[in-house]
């Protein structure tokens, strides 16, 4: 009795009952069979080429206006003086003039960043009809036909991923490029990077270069705290990125 | 690619300020989403005024009883509208009622909706008029005999008995009813309080500081609805009952002012990473909308304005007349202080960048779906529908027949009135 | 069940008809009018899935180009491009895959092209080539030294600052401006044409900034360098983990 009690009274029972915990559609762990894929960024390696930016834009045909990303890249000032400077590169444009002697400048960096494909997407937990979801493999995809707009994933997205389609009216966002993963080539921003900055794998997989890549270096990921579990790992991230 | 929302955001480039993700430029829930909570929270107000009247039996405000009610039913029935009206596919909102994803707050919009609507209002409404309606159809001819018959759904009975299970009825959907309006609005706090990605939203004071400003805001919308509607009809107000009524309003009016207050202190006290730039949102972008019309002009004026009403009593019953205009004042300033709280909490939450480096604005539209106009169309709609309400449901004749009618007063007169 | 009808009273049996006729209706139009996949989010999530797996492929991959042009692909396994995807610079080529007469990808010939990635820019990773766009070689086409799938410059680099432009442009306003990349670091030429398989040396101790910087220092540089008392001075720590040696002044 006392077990049953105990049981009642515990979240776990609330969180399944009432579904309050993320929905049992979202397999947080690695499934022990099959893919679970993954990303890696490495910071010092990015020369903010803007290529992905170019390519992701082409192969999934997202709108060119400056206002809708799947991916982007950042650019890190960090001055003398401790005041950090963040800009989103423009892709296609004449790099900016000699700026020798700028003598403020401490550190300088450029921060891929794309949707994480957390283990546990707040942006699947919020959505009113299920038409954002988590696939087998971890990639998590927006139903177009079934999403209505409500913009709530958008909402709960940490990391800006996510906007708008201004021609479907529906949530868009980056899907690791699912239909190249899926035929085994790579996402196109993986393809085009000219520094190997973009490394993507399965995390299942003993073999994916992102398995040295997670043994080689410090990993870190965006906004650990939400408990969003992402999936994109950074190397070298420095601690003023958000 | 719509060129109106590329020449809208194109515009809104040149004023970012800092750092903002690239997707945040576009503000994803604009003034339609201000709206509908200011809606629902009339709804669960205007409920909350009309269950002190049946649960705690406070006999004064009993002339509120019935507009409180149509009030309720008039904004409940406008509170979809904006939100279809925001969706990019309206035509598939019944999905969340065939796929609803049990773990999205918004997705129990349908069915606490419709709960609401159906267990709970309308059946309250119809045991209050029930027997008002045989009456009435009785005595009218035309249309005016069927819609009231339909209405009634041909009941005839006026027992004693049948009348005692109306009381017993009314009491017990009262008592369903309240919590039920709780969860109407609370679930639209927590729709915002549980968003752990927005700090300005992220908080568990939010479904409570957002019930009770309802409560505020419904509470002062019927009162200000009464001090219009009864000179309109020919009666006296009875100031014993908006006295009454603004003693409640008082009371809600500091608890929320309290709560948000604890709000502020805590976050200030706290300081965490998001302080900084929500300080500089605070101050720059939502000053004149928070400090001045929320704060100062919806909470701290009205509350000064009641006090004074209050601690010089003598000299204002006396004056009834002062009375009234300072009542009417203040419930209007409320008014748009609830609303501009909501305005706030919507827009606030989309002005600064969730890399806590940047601030951008919303420039809201006069015309389009999302502009000015149609809000304030979708805003004086709720008192278009409560003029046919009141005209097919008058919540102050009596019954003819009976001695007594369902509220206790006395037949063919007019509300009571002090001296 | 008429007695108990007839006990209930007469409002709450007209409520309850209307309730059953909207639950019967509600659950008729539902169950037996709607269709499966509009109730099934796990169908839905299915046809998605497939959907989205569907769409068309524009970049063709890393490997797609070797099978026609194979002596390109040779060619660039060697050179410093050889982490490039072919269509990094070319491109999407998956149609020119399909149908290669048709379609043909671009070749990036203007100068605007290669500086996206090779203009200077102190955001830039430590040692990646850099030039100034504009007085690089003015007006000729990129491609007249540097054959794009083998890049190497038609000269190995004298200067240092071709790749190492960040630090050149520090040291170039500093008081260590006077001194050569070469008084401190000794580059084999092997480092010029493969920078990571052999890495130029840097001091190891105090004593090498002490040749110019120690009380009794007689280096011929060292005429106008401050100096300091090396066995006092800075501890147990090496200089250069105070003193940026690019930038070694120590006032604002």
């Amino acid at each position: 009795m006392r077990d049953v009690l105990a049981f009642l009274l515990s979240g776990g029972a609330i969180g399944g009952i009432l579904k309050i915990l993320p929905s049992s559609a979202l397999a947080k762990e690695a499934p022990r069979k099959g893919k679970w894929y993954g990303f890696g960024v490495s910071v010092d390696k990015c020369i903010g080429c803007a290529r992905c930016m170019e390519a992701c834009k082409t192969e999934n045909d997202v709108p060119r206006e400056p206002f809708f990303f799947r991916t982007w890249v950042e650019r890190y000032i960090i001055r003398k003086d401790g005041e950090a400077v963040v800009k989103a590169i423009e892709p296609n444009v004449e790099a900016a003039p000699d700026t020798s002697g700028d003598r403020s400048i401490l550190r300088s960096f450029f921060v891929p960043k794309l949707c994480n494909q957390c283990a546990d997407p707040p942006c699947a937990q919020v959505c009113p009809v299920g038409a954002t979801f988590q696939t087998e493999d971890g990639v998590v995809l927006v139903n177009v036909k079934t999403c209505v707009g409500c913009r709530y994933c958008i909402q709960a997205c940490p990391y800006g991923a996510r906007y708008l389609h201004p021609v479907t009216r529906t949530a868009d966002k980056c899907t690791f490029c699912y239909h190249r993963i899926s035929q085994n080539l790579l996402p196109a921003c993986v393809e085009v990077c000219p520094t190997q900055a973009r490394i993507f794998g399965d995390l299942n997989s003993a073999a994916s270069p992102l398995t040295r890549f997670r043994r080689m270096n410090k990993i870190h990921v965006l906004k650990p705290a939400l408990n969003t579990e992402p999936k994109v790992y950074y190397a070298s991230l420095d601690g003023e990125v958000r | 690619m719509s060129h109106e929302l590329t020449r809208t955001l194109t515009e809104l480039l040149p004023q970012i300020q800092g750092y903002i993700y690239p997707n945040e430029i576009e503000v994803h829930w604009g003034l339609l989403i201000v709206v509908y909570p200011y809606i629902t929270g009339i709804v669960a107000g205007a409920f909350i005024l009309a269950s002190l009247v049946k649960v705690f039996n406070v006999k004064e405000v009993q002339p509120l009883y019935r507009l409180s009610l149509l009030t309720a039913l008039s904004y409940l029935l406008v509170a979809p509208l904006p939100l279809l009206s925001h969706l990019g596919h309206p035509e598939r909102c019944f999905e969340m009622f065939l796929t609803p994803q049990p773990s999205s707050a918004m997705a129990m919009f349908g069915f606490v909706y419709a709960w609401y609507l159906m267990a709970v209002l309308l059946i309250e409404i119809w045991f209050v008029y029930r027997t008002d309606m045989i009456a009435w159809s009785d005595e009218e001819s035309g249309a005016m005999k069927w819609i009231h018959k339909v209405l009634s759904l041909f009941s005839r009975d006026r027992s004693e008995s049948a009348i005692s299970f109306d009381h017993k009825a009314l009491k017990t959907i009262t008592i369903i009813g309240i919590p039920s309006a709780f969860l109407l609005h609370g679930y639209v706090g927590f729709i915002f309080g549980s968003v752990k990605a927005n700090p300005w939203w992220s908080s568990v004071l939010m479904p409570i500081a957002f019930l009770f400003s309802a409560i505020v805001s419904g509470v002062a919308l019927v009162i200000l609805l009464y001090m219009v509607i009864t000179p309109l009809t020919g009666a006296k107000i009875n100031m014993k009952c908006v006295d009454k009524a603004i003693d409640f309003l008082f009371y809600a009016v500091i608890v929320d002012f309290t709560l948000e207050f604890v709000d502020f202190i805590h976050r200030i006290y706290q300081s965490e990473e998001e302080i900084k730039i929500l300080s500089e949102m605070v101050m720059s972008k939502l000053f004149m909308s928070l400090v001045i019309i929320q704060v100062l002009l919806g909470m701290v004026l009205p509350l000064g304005i009641i006090g004074v009403t209050k601690i010089f009593k003598k000299r204002f019953t006396l004056n009834e007349d002062l009375r009234k205009m300072l009542y009417f004042i203040s419930v209007l300033l409320i008014q748009f202080g609830i609303f501009t709280m909501r305005w706030n909490v919507v827009i606030g939450g989309q002005m600064f960048s969730k890399s806590f480096r940047g601030l951008t604005t919303y420039k809201m539209e006069i015309t389009g779906i999302e502009g000015l106009l149609y809000t304030l169309v979708l805003l004086a709609l709720p008192l278009v529908i409560l003029t046919v309400l009141l005209k097919i449901l008058p919540p102050w004749k009596e019954l003819r027949e009976e001695g007594k009618d369902l509220e206790g007063g006395t037949p063919g007169t007019l509300p009571a009135t002090e001296a | 069940m008429k007695r108990f009808l007839s006990k209930m009273p007469d409002a709450l049996v007209r409520l309850l008809v209307v309730f059953l006729v909207f639950a019967v209706v509600g659950a008729f139009v539902v169950i037996v009018l709607i269709p499966k996949p509009m109730k099934d989010v796990k169908l839905q999530w299915a046809e998605s899935t497939k959907t989205e797996q569907a769409k068309p492929v524009k970049y063709a991959g890393f490997h797609a180009c070797a099978e026609c042009h194979d002596k390109i692909y040779e060619k660039k396994k060697t050179g410093y491009h050889r982490d490039l995807s072919c269509e990094t610079c070319h491109g999407p080529a998956k149609a020119h895959t399909e149908d290669p007469e048709k379609v043909k990808p671009t070749i990036p010939k203007e100068r605007s092209f290669c500086p996206l990635c090779h203009a200077y820019n102190p955001s830039r990773p430590r040692g990646f080539p850099q030039i100034n766009p504009v007085a690089h070689n003015p007006l000729k086409a990129c491609a007249t030294c540097h054959n794009p799938h083998d890049p190497k410059p038609p000269t190995t680099p004298k200067e240092c600052s071709a790749c190492h432009g960040e630090i050149a442009r520090t040291k170039a306003v500093s008081h260590h401006v006077q001194l050569e990349c070469t008084t401190c670091h000794q580059a084999p030429q092997q480092h010029k044409i493969a920078p990571r398989s052999i890495k130029p040396t840097k001091p190891q101790n105090r004593e090498f900034c002490g040749k110019c910087h120690a009380k009794d220092a007689k280096d011929k540089m060292a005429k106008n360098a401050p100096r300091v008392d090396l066995s006092t001075h800075g501890e147990k720590y090496v200089c250069w983990q105070c003193h940026y040696p690019h930038s070694p002044e120590v006032e604002e």
